[in-house]
């Protein structure tokens, strides 16, 4: 059912071979950060040692959040510069079209939204409406874990129907969030086109998803942990890799 | 949080909040074209009622269809029990028909508390006798908080037949875990000899007591107790404990008239005081159902709880 509703919006998302070139600088861009994070699990790979230079960081920004053993993959002059260039992206694919909205997936998906309205509204010199959709009440894996909190929703007064909507979340793993993202949305009103947009696509897709502009691309495996932290909620902005599931335990990991 | 909500006291401060934001998230989709979730898609949710009861029956079930459940409702009328079938008979049998959760209102305090050890489903107790009604304090307490933006230091005024009300019982307790400072007025025959073990302070004066309020809510005086002799008669009571429109005039300019209805105008509340913009109780049902879709998504969306 995913699937199918997803292949109906996935036309009118845009060539996706376009997608896909348009990305290539983006995955190219990154060879010399995982290049680094290859040598960065080599010293990873002698435990405590590999915490050195991430602990040194760890360090410069006084995280508490930070888990041990992990290291930094995305930089926060990197995060930045690819948050320009998706909403530079999205204006490009929506031909700068004035009825864009911006939904963040709570909780980290939220700033994101609101960050890349705030750069599209720099270029084009009007507002992009951006606001926050909980797919809590959505997802299929309500009853492996005890009842959780609810984030907060906020649709644009306009609401979305007949409107371009672009779903923005932290990290892309199993598809699973952005396809309770989709029948969360389909009971709020119906877009015109519904689009992805994440900082990380971690690879290991359960679902036919697909994003539409990615910030990087990040090679894992499904043992490892990665956590993506932001100014608004965690006081920096960096996006970390960990090892496995002791690292675990907050939003945008493994889902 | 635990697997059954019987009593408002059980609550801790962090499962009361927990239920008063969750149910501010979904008084949102209470304003969208479309009001259901998928939630509790495939569960079942009975209804099963000892008492009479129009707006709490509804309540959990327009709550409980919301979030997608299959209610099924039980009232004693035309049942089996009329029949004479003992609760314990009726727990068996909606165990058998594979219910996950059972609200019940039961004349007998305690009844859903025995009701628990019988079925393995959660158990939301709807009131039972003049024991508890959690879910009307969980919603009176979401209403103060809307109306007045905090819980804690607010003084609450809760006025009448304090002896006989669940409603009184239920709220001291959740609010006195909220932090809000109440006070129960009423006439002595109609406070509970132990209030003083309560906790919450008590007085005879209602206008002594209405200049300090932020809230004022007023209970229902009970037409079965008008015969037993409480008071001398429903026009004495009315003069000394109804909220008439002079007596409202005594209230702070933010304070709120609350009542968990039905209300008897002219009696406890009167027709202009309950039509008045202080007067929260047409929203007081609104708020019922987000908070009982509230209550019923933390106990049934999730794991099942180890208990």
């Amino acid at each position: 059912m995913h699937a199918a509703q997803h292949e109906d919006r996935d036309p009118a998302a845009g060539d996706p071979a376009a997608g896909r070139t348009r990305r290539a600088p983006g995955s190219a861009g990154a060879v010399p950060g995982s290049t680094g994070a290859a040598s960065g699990s080599t010293g990873a790979a002698s435990g405590s040692t590999g915490a050195a230079p991430g602990g040194g960081r760890t360090g410069a920004h006084g995280g508490g959040t930070r888990a041990e053993g992990s290291r930094s993959v995305f930089e926060p002059a990197e995060i930045g510069r690819a948050l320009t260039r998706i909403a530079h992206e999205i204006l490009e694919r929506t031909s700068g079209a004035g009825d864009v909205i911006l939904l963040g997936i709570p909780t980290r998906g939220v700033p994101l939204a609101h960050r890349l309205a705030g750069r599209m509204e720099q270029v084009e010199g009007h507002p992009f409406p951006a606001g926050s959709l909980d797919i809590t009440m959505y997802r299929d894996d309500l009853r492996l874990r005890p009842a959780r909190a609810l984030g907060h929703t906020a649709v644009p007064a306009a609401g979305v129907d007949g409107q371009i909507v672009v779903l923005v979340d932290d990290v892309l793993y199993s598809g699973r969030t952005a396809a309770a993202a989709l029948d969360a949305l389909g009971d709020i009103g119906r877009p015109r086109i519904v689009q992805l947009a994440v900082l990380v696509d971690r690879g290991h897709r359960e679902l036919p998803i697909r994003p539409d502009y990615v910030g990087k691309n990040l090679p894992t495996s499904q043992r490892e942990v990665v956590r993506v932290l932001l100014t608004e909620v965690d006081g920096e902005d960096v996006v970390l890799l960990g090892e496995g599931p002791g690292a675990s335990g907050g939003d945008g990991m493994t889902r | 949080m635990n697997r059954h909500l019987i009593s408002a006291g059980e609550l801790t401060e962090q499962d009361a909040l927990l239920i008063l934001d969750t149910a501010e998230e979904l008084a949102q989709m209470a304003d969208r074209p479309m009001k259901k979730l998928p939630t509790l898609r495939g569960r079942t949710v009975v209804n099963l009622f000892f008492e009479d009861s129009t707006r709490t029956r509804i309540s959990f079930e327009a709550a409980a269809k919301r979030l997608s459940a299959d209610v099924i409702t039980f009232t004693v009328k035309g049942s089996s029990v009329a029949k004479g079938e003992s609760l314990k008979d009726t727990a068996l049998t909606l165990e058998a028909m594979g219910a996950d959760a059972v609200v019940i209102r039961h004349s007998a305090s305690g009844a859903p508390h025995r009701l628990a050890s019988w079925v393995k489903g959660s158990v939301i107790n709807a009131g039972d006798g003049s024991h508890e009604h959690p879910t009307q304090a969980l919603l009176d307490a979401f209403t103060m908080r809307r109306r007045l933006g905090r819980l804690g230091g607010l003084r609450v005024a809760i006025v009448g037949d304090v002896l006989h009300s669940r409603v009184a019982r239920s709220n001291v307790l959740l609010l006195s875990t909220l932090g809000a400072e109440v006070t129960l007025v009423g006439p002595p025959t109609l406070l509970p000899v132990a209030v003083g073990a309560w906790p919450c302070s008590a007085s005879y004066d209602l206008d002594a007591t209405l200049p300090k309020s932020d809230v004022v809510m007023m209970l229902r005086v009970q037409q079965e107790r008008m015969n037993a002799a409480y008071f001398p008669s429903v026009r004495e009571y009315s003069r000394r404990y109804g909220l008439d429109a002079a007596r409202m005039a005594l209230l702070a300019e933010h304070a709120i008239v609350m009542h968990p209805g039905p209300m008897n105008r002219g009696v406890e509340i009167a027709a202009e005081v309950a039509d008045s913009a202080r007067s929260t109780i047409v929203e007081q049902v609104a708020n019922g159902v987000s908070v009982r879709m509230a209550v019923l998504y933390l106990l049934l969306g999730g794991a099942e709880a180890q208990s």
